[in-house]
């Protein structure tokens, strides 16, 4: 279980870049869930997943998985409880080094590594068994570079190494937008497979609204470092695509109406 | 022939620094300069241990984990205080001279008649010859001494190569190399990068010290400027073993780092015979090196106007 407590995050304090990403945070994520984080441009949710895999530090709130504080945890150790999938497909897997070498390494992610030899003639046929099921031919390939696999079958082994150790929460950011919408739609679905079959807890963000109606079971939506909106359970369930577009546009509006307020107030004031 | 025999014994000894180069420069991707300084840091302490009775073999030792906590040092000065690769490396490089000097005493020790690495096997030469000073390899009158030197140094290499491929292939080297190629990657699955950087620094750098120990026990004496150029003499050798052998492997890559090494050598003491002036070899070696830098771009630039046709706008 994942709970995040008022966590507030802004970079470049006291600048003319000044961004507030988060503005006090809240969300809690139920065991064995799966949760999308939508929202536009500049919305914070990379920041919020970024917050939990520990890329920076927060400027207030804490951060629980799994029974332990985990808000002073650099990132490498939280890589104990959490396995993640990056936008960049080469970001999650080292290029030069074999299908089988990465493997290895997702396999003892977060444990104690040993000076035992790494790959092993049983460790291939685990590999090789595993890697079978993603049907993309790569269990022929376990000694080729990673970087000759394209863009898709990158991220889909990625995810089978985020989640070969079952993580207490998987972090997804938006990890089919570089592919093309086949790879994309495959990796979707692999992911979803997946989540169900090892009963994973996963938080994605995403950019697809399609994929935020389809895959999880949760939709939090944000904006301007808040979370603005929450379907769960019925109310998920029901929503399609034009509730959360028109949800998006009401915020927009709004935004927009704000604005030109307080620029007619600053006229007849200044 | 003692030309090529003495070119072949030094390649080997600096064969380890360019394994040692070839965690901190290939693997872990640190352009690290402290080599110039850790070689001299390893011959400095064989030098005063071996002239003060010290065994050669555990001075050797002490060499090794001296240019290991130097190669330390160069890494948490990038990690823990964010100065740049190559600025730590200057640093800690410069620091090394004067902490050289101190250990030395003065800027040069001779070692003659002190125990070597290769005492034992020269005893051992030594009964097999019947107390012969030559000895005759394929038809060449080589030295007791040097026969011995090149012996012991071949086992050297061999074990220290195998060991290094072990290493590399292990849990830990494979996380190792992982953090010099994505550091996000890494960290990812739980692997501080940081703390690599500074093992793959120590392990490369003691190794850099492990040479300049039996560097100084085959030359016979140690001396507070040996060091300079070495970073780069270890570069060249580096490029020109892979421009030969390749890196399709770990074991290629191994295997020609020490091959690189040696016919370095061999080309560097031909050109001697030939003439060139020892004050050159320096300017010649940064010569090289920048041209198997650029030849690559070059090449791709011209196949690439081939690929595109000439003119193209």
């Amino acid at each position: 279980m994942l709970e995040i407590t008022h966590i507030s995050k802004t970079f470049f304090p006291n600048t003319p870049n000044e961004v507030n990403a988060l503005r006090n945070v809240n969300l809690t994520l139920e065991k064995e869930t799966f949760t999308a984080v939508i929202g536009t441009n500049g919305s914070g949710k990379s920041t919020l997943l970024n917050a939990v895999a520990g890329t920076f530090e927060l400027d207030a709130g804490q951060i629980r998985l799994a029974g332990s504080n985990i808000t002073g945890w650099p990132e490498y150790k939280r890589a104990k409880l959490i396995g993640r999938v990056f936008q960049n497909p080469f970001a999650g897997t080292a290029a030069e080094m074999s299908i089988a070498e990465n493997v290895v390494l997702a396999i003892h992610r977060g444990q104690r590594r040993s000076l035992r030899t790494a790959v092993t003639r049983s460790l291939r046929e685990e590999v090789a068994d595993r890697v079978r099921s993603l049907k993309m031919g790569l269990e022929d390939r376990l000694d080729n570079p990673i970087g000759t696999l394209s863009g898709g079958q990158r991220q889909a082994l990625t995810l089978l190494m985020a989640t070969w150790r079952k993580p207490e929460l998987l972090l997804l950011d938006e990890h089919t937008a570089a592919l093309d919408p086949k790879s994309a739609a495959k990796v979707a679905e692999l992911t979803r497979d997946i989540i169900k079959q090892d009963k994973l807890t996963a938080l994605m963000v995403t950019h697809s609204m399609q994929q935020a109606v389809d895959l999880p079971d949760r939709i939090v939506m944000m904006h301007k470092g808040q979370i603005i909106r929450d379907f769960q359970g019925n109310d998920k369930r029901r929503v399609r695509i034009p509730d959360l577009l028109s949800t998006f546009d009401r915020v927009q509006k709004k935004e927009l109406f704000d604005e030109s307020v307080a620029e007619l107030l600053y006229g007849a004031y200044a | 022939m003692s030309l090529i025999f003495g070119a072949f014994t030094m390649g080997l000894i600096l064969s380890l620094l360019s394994l040692g180069m070839l965690i901190s420069f290939r693997m872990i991707r640190f352009t690290d300069i402290t080599v110039d300084g850790s070689i001299t840091l390893g011959a400095a302490i064989t030098a005063v241990l071996i002239t003060q009775g010290w065994s050669p073999w555990l001075a050797a030792l002490m060499a090794f984990w001296a240019g290991a906590l130097a190669g330390s040092v160069t890494g948490v000065l990038h990690t823990r205080f964010k100065i740049q690769k190559i600025l730590s490396g200057i640093l800690m490089m410069t620091a090394l001279y004067s902490i050289n000097l101190r250990i030395m005493g003065r800027s040069n020790i001779p070692m003659l008649d002190t125990n070597s690495f290769s005492d034992g096997m020269r005893a051992l030469l030594l009964k097999l010859v019947n107390n012969a000073d030559r000895i005759n390899v394929m038809g060449w009158q080589v030295s007791l001494i040097d026969a011995a030197v090149l012996i012991m140094m071949t086992f050297i290499t061999v074990i220290v190569g195998f060991l290094l491929y072990r290493f590399l292939l292990s849990h830990f080297g494979t996380a190792l190399r992982a953090a010099g190629i994505n550091d996000q990657m890494i960290r990812a699955q739980g692997v501080d990068h940081h703390g690599m950087i500074v093992f793959g620094l120590a392990l490369g750098n003691g190794l850099v010290g492990l040479s300049g120990s039996f560097l100084a026990q085959y030359q016979g004496f140690a001396d507070v400027q040996m060091g300079i150029g070495m970073m780069v003499w270890g570069l060249a050798s580096i490029i020109l073993g892979e421009a030969l052998i390749g890196k399709n492997s770990l074991g290629l890559q191994i295997i020609a780092v020490v091959l690189g090494t040696i016919l370095f050598r061999l080309l560097i003491a031909i050109a001697l015979r030939w003439g060139l002036n020892p004050n050159d070899l320096k300017l010649v070696t940064s010569l090289f090196v920048f041209m198997a830098l650029v030849a690559p771009q070059w090449f791709r630039k011209l196949s690439g106007n081939f690929q595109r046709g000439k003119g193209h706008a």
